[in-house]
């Protein structure tokens, strides 16, 4: 396949960026999408030019690293991270749009690489269990429902790649921020902490400039995890309720 | 100049610090014998942990909590994306809730024998032991595991064990058990316990009196070469399988920190042995940049075959069943799909070998879900399995609900790593190695499920009271500054190393010569290894390493995000560890674990170990870039568990 790219190239996060426009070819259909920019990079090193930089690690969706922008949609056309995104979704003699995250929350660091670490201060904002090493009781003293481990999981595949943000024409976290409260809030290890952890970490998100959410629910659309768009509203109800709560003491 | 072969045999290694007395008494002997630190001077003390996995995770969380002042880096944009996350199967402890006849003793049995006896003793015995603490602070974490109806937790079986012992979290079993720790370590950067550098990178250790001091380490955003100082530093930083250029780990693991802590006294032990993984994505072509890896929980229902003919071209489907030969089930009766990783890995070559591998270039065998969608049905497959399925779906365009997996084994795991002694200590003092950076518990084969075992043990439950131990026993400690000359001289070192190979200019991309060091690796130090293939590698790796410091070509400046700098550092220190890994398997005349020489097989090709000969640890001293290095061997002695010639059949 013959393919041509548009790419956003920024300096440094003080640089003016704009999208310059390659030529690859020779890309096989069964390529990943980062496979088809590494072969970009070759070239260009080659020929001297600075090669494209962008995030990416495990290759296989889960480290939630890489985080482009591809024609116009987060992670491109197929509902996955980039990493597992192949070239066979796309055609011979296409053009290609590739871009950085874009929110006020994640500003640009180079190229198609953005700063995520607003998501690390949400969830040092209470979005874990206050369990110090040694303290656990034995794993069965506390059966848990498997509806409500069920539950759990599904919220904590959340990988903290940032599509749900990208996607938002908000800007909003509040995909990130509501798996992580529902993870933790459904079980009973998490209950002690329930109120203060939806309370502190909604305070968090809206600190660090993400947008408002008017439920667009383009968040869901564009998880690779498929984290529900009810993560949300029930999100709002445990923060109501803590609300209440507090008000009430 | 002597050649890189003829290495000399130094002093053995004496005193591996474990207690002696009943093996299931020593770990608590040891804590009671170590010094504590008073809870008011452990704010006065501080740590260095380098890596947030699950090792560097718990570790730096577990210290934090403790009230010791923590400074912890990765080179990922954020802690929670260590490759520990991609871990899929589970983990095991010895709990017995099956009250299937586990025990911890028959783990520590489990994990001697799966590791062909070459661990030392009191290591495992400590871990099986740790075990069941490990799944207690997990599930009081949040971690969601797999439960039973009943609410309590579900458990699987892994290869090289015929009980149900590991613990999961459908196939993102790493993943949870992350960002638990993510978690834990989180609360103390937010109570300012933690303070954590991410995108920086550890380019070099600190070594001042003797003693582990500091690290030298690079901003990867503005390029700015620090140094950080503290009363002990910790590697956490994974293992080096990724010196193969295609393996399963993260594009971005490395050896830097370990082999540059090597080349500052720190003894390397085992680098030899490295586990193949039998169930991972065949690789499709050139241009391919990593393999995936297919859980090995597949292999509970999973039935793995080739055709009995050689070429046999038809779709899988229309084999008949007796035209099929499912060799595991064939030749490991007993153990059938779930013999250990190095057994099925070595079965899966030896069909291919003989031209009755399957898919693109014979090089895949299937693994066959047809029976098990049969028997539990479809959704109960997709229950279990679902988002395996899916990724291999995504990777492959083949649906295998519909057609069987194609697997081939792929580089995985490195059993090797920095000598330890039982407090986890390498042979710097000050200087601690915690997971698979270390060499400590899985001997020249790790079992399934026990790689996130150890990485929790060590970072949770043994760091913590052996790094006290040595804090108390070193109370005051002279402090270093960029000053002292030492640290001027390492930090000169590594911007005249960087400077270099910003400087070089040549005509080929750093990749390049990953890959042609990776064909080189996988085709003389992989799956099957011999004296020729050995000592060929040896003599093109200094070549590699000549033509790279002539030709590699690494554009921008250092003063700013370059990931090819990055790269091409971290491909230095492959160049030279590609050497030492290879040297250790042209001594090791033995087959043991993943460790196959074709010299040392038994009559029916089983890997041969020799114990009069070989029954140590091979401890590498560093003298110098290409000069030989010197062998200190710490000899393992089976107190407990009887050394057996290994048998799945």
């Amino acid at each position: 396949m013959k393919l041509t790219l548009r790419v956003w190239r920024q300096k440094n996060a003080d640089a003016e960026g704009a999208m310059a426009t390659y030529e690859v070819d020779g890309i096989s259909p069964d390529m990943s999408f980062l496979e088809m920019l590494d072969v970009l990079n070759e070239q260009l090193i080659l020929s001297g030019e600075d090669p494209v930089a962008f995030d990416h690690d495990c290759r296989e969706g889960i480290c939630g690293a890489c985080s482009l922008v591809i024609n116009g949609e987060a992670h491109g056309p197929e509902r996955t991270t980039t990493c597992q995104l192949h070239m066979r979704s796309f055609k011979d003699g296409d053009t290609i749009d590739i871009e950085p995250w874009r929110a006020a929350a994640f500003p640009v660091v180079k190229d198609l690489v953005v700063d995520r670490s607003a998501f690390d201060r949400i969830i040092q904002a209470g979005g874990y269990i206050t369990a110090p090493t040694g303290s656990a009781p034995e794993a069965h003293a506390t059966p848990v429902p498997k509806a409500d481990a069920d539950y759990a999981f599904e919220h904590a595949e959340c990988i903290g790649c940032g599509a749900c943000v990208a996607a938002c024409p908000n800007g909003a976290a509040m995909l990130f921020t509501s798996a992580k409260i529902n993870h933790l809030n459904v079980l009973p290890q998490g209950a002690p902490e329930r109120e203060t952890r939806v309370l502190n970490m909604v305070a968090q998100m809206d600190e660090e400039g993400f947008g408002g959410c008017t439920l667009t629910g383009e968040c869901a659309t564009a998880c690779p995890k498929g984290i529900p768009l009810t993560s949300i509203t029930n999100m709002n109800k445990e923060w109501l309720r803590a609300t209440r709560k507090a008000a009430k003491r | 100049m002597t050649s890189y072969v003829d290495y000399t045999v130094g002093d053995p290694i004496a005193d591996t610090k474990a207690p002696s007395g009943p093996i299931h008494e020593r770990w608590d002997k040891r804590r009671f014998e170590a010094k504590l630190v008073n809870p008011a001077n452990r704010r006065k003390r501080t740590v260095i942990v380098v890596g947030t996995g699950l090792a560097g995770g718990s570790a730096g969380a577990t210290l934090a909590e403790q009230g010791y002042r923590v400074i912890q880096f990765c080179y990922q944009d954020s802690p929670r994306r260590a490759h520990s996350i991609a871990a899929q199967g589970g983990i095991n402890a010895a709990k017995n809730y099956r009250n299937d006849g586990d025990s911890i003793q028959r783990l520590f049995y489990d994990t001697v024998k799966g590791g062909d006896f070459r661990a030392r003793e009191s290591n495992v015995h400590r871990l099986a032991q740790i075990s069941v603490e490990i799944i207690d602070q997990c599930v009081a974490q949040g971690v969601p595991f797999a439960r039973e109806y009943g609410g309590l937790l579900d458990t699987r079986s892994f290869g090289g064990v015929q009980v149900s012992r590991t613990f999961y979290a459908r196939g993102q079993t790493g993943q949870q058990l992350l960002l638990g720790a993510y978690q834990a370590l989180s609360r103390q950067i937010a109570a300012g316990n933690v303070e954590m550098h991410a995108r920086t990178e550890m380019l070099d250790l600190i070594v001042v009196d003797g003693r582990a001091r500091g690290i030298v380490a690079r901003d990867l955003v503005t390029g700015k070469i620090d140094t950080y100082f503290a009363d002990a530093v910790v590697l956490a930083t994974g293992g080096y399988g990724n010196v193969f250029y295609l393996s399963t780990n993260a594009m971005n693991s490395n050896a830097t920190a370990i082999w540059r802590a090597h080349r500052r006294g720190a003894y390397f032990a085992n680098p030899c042995f490295t586990q193949i993984h039998p169930t991972c994505i065949p690789r499709t072509g050139d241009y391919q940049s990593k393999l995936t890896l297919m859980s090995e929980s597949l292999r509970n229902d999973g039935r793995i075959w080739v055709p009995k003919a050689k070429g046999d071209n038809r779709p899988p489907n229309e084999i008949p069943e007796d035209e099929r030969d499912y060799y595991l089930e064939r030749i490991y009766p007993s153990f059938g799909n779930l013999v250990p990783r190095d057994i099925a890995s070595r079965a899966a070559k030896n069909v291919c070998d003989e031209g009755r591998g399957v898919g693109p270039g014979g090089q895949g065998v299937y693994l066959d879900f047809a029976d098990a969608i049969k028997r539990m049905g479809r959704k109960a497959v997709e229950a279990k399995y679902g988002n395996l399925f899916d990724m291999y779906q995504r990777i492959t365009d083949e649906d295998p609900y519909e057609v069987p997996m194609r697997i081939y084994p792929a580089v995985h795991y490195t059993m090797g790593g920095l000598w330890v002694d039982y407090d986890l200590q390498t042979t710097i003092p000050g200087l601690f190695a915690i997971g698979e950076a270390n060499f400590s518990d899985h001997g020249a084969n790790r079992l399934g499920a026990s790689a996130l075992m150890q990485g929790l043990a060590d970072g949770y439950f043994v760091l913590p009271p052996t790094l006290n131990d040595y804090l108390a026993r070193n109370p005051k400690l002279d402090p270093v500054t960029d000053e002292h000359p030492v640290v001027q001289e390492v930090v000169a070192e590594t911007e005249a190393r960087l400077n270099k190979l910003l400087s070089v200019d040549g005509d080929r991309t750093p990749d390049s010569f990953h890959r042609e060091l990776g064909e080189l690796m996988w085709e003389y130090c992989g799956m099957a290894r011999n004296d020729t293939g050995l000592r060929k590698a040896l003599q093109r790796i200094p070549e590699i390493r000549e033509e790279f410091w002539k030709r590699v070509k690494v554009p921008g400046t250092g003063e700013e995000l370059n990931q090819s700098l990055e790269k091409a550092n971290r491909i230095v220190d492959y160049l030279e560890l590609a050497e030492l890994m290879c040297l250790d398997a042209l001594h090791r005349t033995e087959s043991c674990g993943g460790h196959f020489r074709e010299e040392s097989q038994t009559p029916d090709g089983e890997a041969a170990r020799k114990d009069d000969e070989f029954s140590y640890a091979a401890a590498w001293e560093f003298t110098g870039t290409g000069k030989a290095p010197v062998l200190h061997k710490e000899d393992l002695v089976f107190e407990y568990v009887h050394p057996t010639q290994r048998s799945y059949a």
